[in-house]
């Protein structure tokens, strides 16, 4: 079910600005992969170009290839609503739908799409998802009231829930712990720990500890300086990188010189 | 050594004094402003109470004003609060689509010069005089029907001329207001576009939108020139938007306190000479009564759909 992602002299672009540059990498099915580096060395646009989110920006591209399982995802005769499809995503901050229930926002992915469900399916579904994010136990007796009213952490595990009632072979997570508490964000940690079984997991992160708590390989990016492309210094297993990286400039980022 | 730089003397309630002061100098300003904007809202609506109550009755929202002559007390306003709902209608129906499509262009899809050229225009639109989008109206039909054309529709189309831009600006600015997490929240669900902006943009913001709209019909139901150009007078009840001239409450009432004071009789106890006076007034607070039913119909329709807040 799930699967890897290979990419391969990847360049993004905001307009005629150089965001990140010459990115290769493989990342390996049903693991964790973790990007850490300072802020604004593109590792979330990086993320976004995984599935495709990156040009939902006016005037964003990419040249290369990124592709999973062998096929491309930047081909023209590839349909970037599919691909989100497969590559699920969920953001730093929780976003669930202001407008629908815990058990709506769970099923926004099929509802949101026209998709008819029997009520029974869509039951399912709803407790599937909601336990896959451990979240069930929590909100079990109230699943029509609003998705607002839940905490920030549980929110964001309603957001996950969300992510993979579509059921993506690949999960992206743009610092999903940044605005969550200690005991919340270990909920998470704890659910992604759970999640690599099934689903191929990609997370950016500031926290370095949280890398090398969850992750088995991490890749470090850095940027010179403003206006100059963030770039891909290197990736390895997280223990690895956390214990004898390659690269000077890793050394200083983990070691706290900078960044 | 230690007193030789003494410590500046703690000014606290210097300070605190003169900060009360400014402090209820400044309410007192900003209360005495709020009271000279209410001045006239409040003299308008006493007046309007005051007048209009006298010939308002059932009688007077049942009947037409057809065969009503001299300082009769029959007659009513039902074929101008007819025209004036047809008209009004028929303007929210053609300037509500083109003005939430394009609000959707504007936030969702426009970019560079075209989207710049269509906000330039709206707000020249925005501007436009209300006499000038009822020649528009007039002069339209003249070049399609010959000259003379008056019916509702024209009037319609006159008053959504004036409705659209304001519907434009009040939807793309609630659009804009809906948070771009949950554009990307849906995107990255593997949802199309087309049905992100419908099921989550617009649903999201669907009461802004209502009370955009309400804003934009009670800014067009009180117009009356272009109404005097295209719909003309009548004193018949007319449900036909296409065929004849059509009353409305606006032009109705201009028309009404044009026509004056009524000489009677001396000894005719049915004449009464400010019958045409008193017919304006009830007809101006059966308009405003209507603008306020609508207003409320749209707080409540835009309290159902509000995003769901809180534990409740």
């Amino acid at each position: 079910m799930a699967q890897r992602i290979d990419v391969k002299d990847l360049n993004i672009y905001y307009g005629s600005f150089l965001a990140v540059a010459d990115v290769t990498m493989n990342i390996p099915a049903r693991s964790v992969t973790a990007f850490i580096g300072p802020s604004g060395c593109g590792k979330s646009t990086f993320l976004r170009t995984l599935n495709r989110m990156h040009e939902v920006i006016p005037g964003a591209r990419v040249e290369g290839s990124v592709s999973v399982e062998g096929v491309s995802l930047y081909s023209s005769d590839v349909d970037p609503v599919a691909v989100r499809r497969q590559i699920g995503m969920v953001f730093q901050r929780p976003n669930p739908f202001p407008t629908m229930s815990i058990a709506e926002n769970v099923l926004a992915g099929v509802r949101l799409n026209n998709r008819r469900m029997s009520r029974s399916d869509a039951a399912d579904l709803v407790e599937e998802s909601l336990t896959g994010a451990n979240l069930w136990n929590e909100v079990k007796d109230r699943l029509d009231k609003p998705g607002s009213s839940l905490s920030g952490g549980q929110q964001q595990r309603l957001c996950i829930a969300r992510a993979i009632a579509v059921r993506p072979q690949i999960l992206l997570m743009d610092e999903p712990c940044s605005a969550l508490d200690p005991i919340s964000t270990l909920a998470i940690e704890d659910l992604i720990q759970d999640l690599k079984d099934e689903y191929t997991i990609v997370i950016v992160t500031h926290n370095m500890q949280q890398a090398a708590r969850v992750s088995e390989q991490t890749a470090f990016f850095n940027i010179e300086g403003t206006g100059k492309p963030g770039r891909l210094i290197e990736m390895d297993d997280t223990r690895v990188m956390f214990s004898s990286p390659s690269r000077k400039e890793t050394e200083d980022y983990i070691s706290g010189r900078f960044g | 050594m230690a007193t030789a730089t003494a410590a500046p003397a703690f000014q606290v309630h210097r300070i605190e004094t003169r900060r009360r002061v400014t402090n209820h100098v400044m309410t007192g300003l900003v209360v005495l402003a709020f009271l000279l904007a209410m001045t006239p809202l409040v003299s308008v609506t006493w007046s309007v109470i005051a007048e209009g109550y006298k010939q308002l009755s059932p009688y007077f929202l049942t009947h037409s004003m057809r065969g009503v002559f001299g300082g009769s007390e029959s007659g009513g306003i039902y074929h101008a609060m007819l025209g004036t709902v047809l008209i009004t209608l028929a303007a929210t129906v053609i300037s509500v689509p083109i003005g939430l499509f394009t609000a959707i262009y504007l936030v969702e899809y426009g970019r560079g010069p075209l989207a710049r050229a269509v906000t330039f225009f709206v707000d020249v639109m925005t501007g436009i005089p209300s006499i000038v989008a009822g020649l528009f109206a007039y002069a339209l039909f003249a070049v399609i029907l010959g000259p003379g054309a008056t019916f509702g529709l024209i009037g319609g189309i006159a008053l959504s001329v004036l409705m659209t831009p304001v519907v434009v600006r009040s939807s793309e600015e609630m659009l804009r207001l809906v948070p771009n997490e949950l554009r990307e929240a849906a995107l990255a669900l593997g949802v199309p576009k087309w049905l992100t902006v419908v099921k989550v943009v617009l649903r999201t913001a669907v009461a802004g939108l209502t009370t955009g709209v309400m804003i934009a019909i009670a800014r067009v139901i009180g117009e009356t020139a272009p109404l005097l150009l295209t719909a003309g007078f009548s004193d018949s009840i007319n449900s036909d938007l296409f065929h004849g001239r059509m009353m409305t409450l606006p032009v109705f009432i201009y028309s009404s306190w044009h026509k004056g004071y009524v000489p009677c009789n001396a000894g005719d106890v049915a004449c009464n000479p400010n019958i045409n006076f008193e017919r304006a007034w009830a007809a101006a607070l059966t308009l405003i009564v209507i603008v306020m039913l609508l207003n409320l119909v749209a707080r409540l329709v835009a309290r159902f759909f509000a995003p769901k807040t809180g534990t409740h």
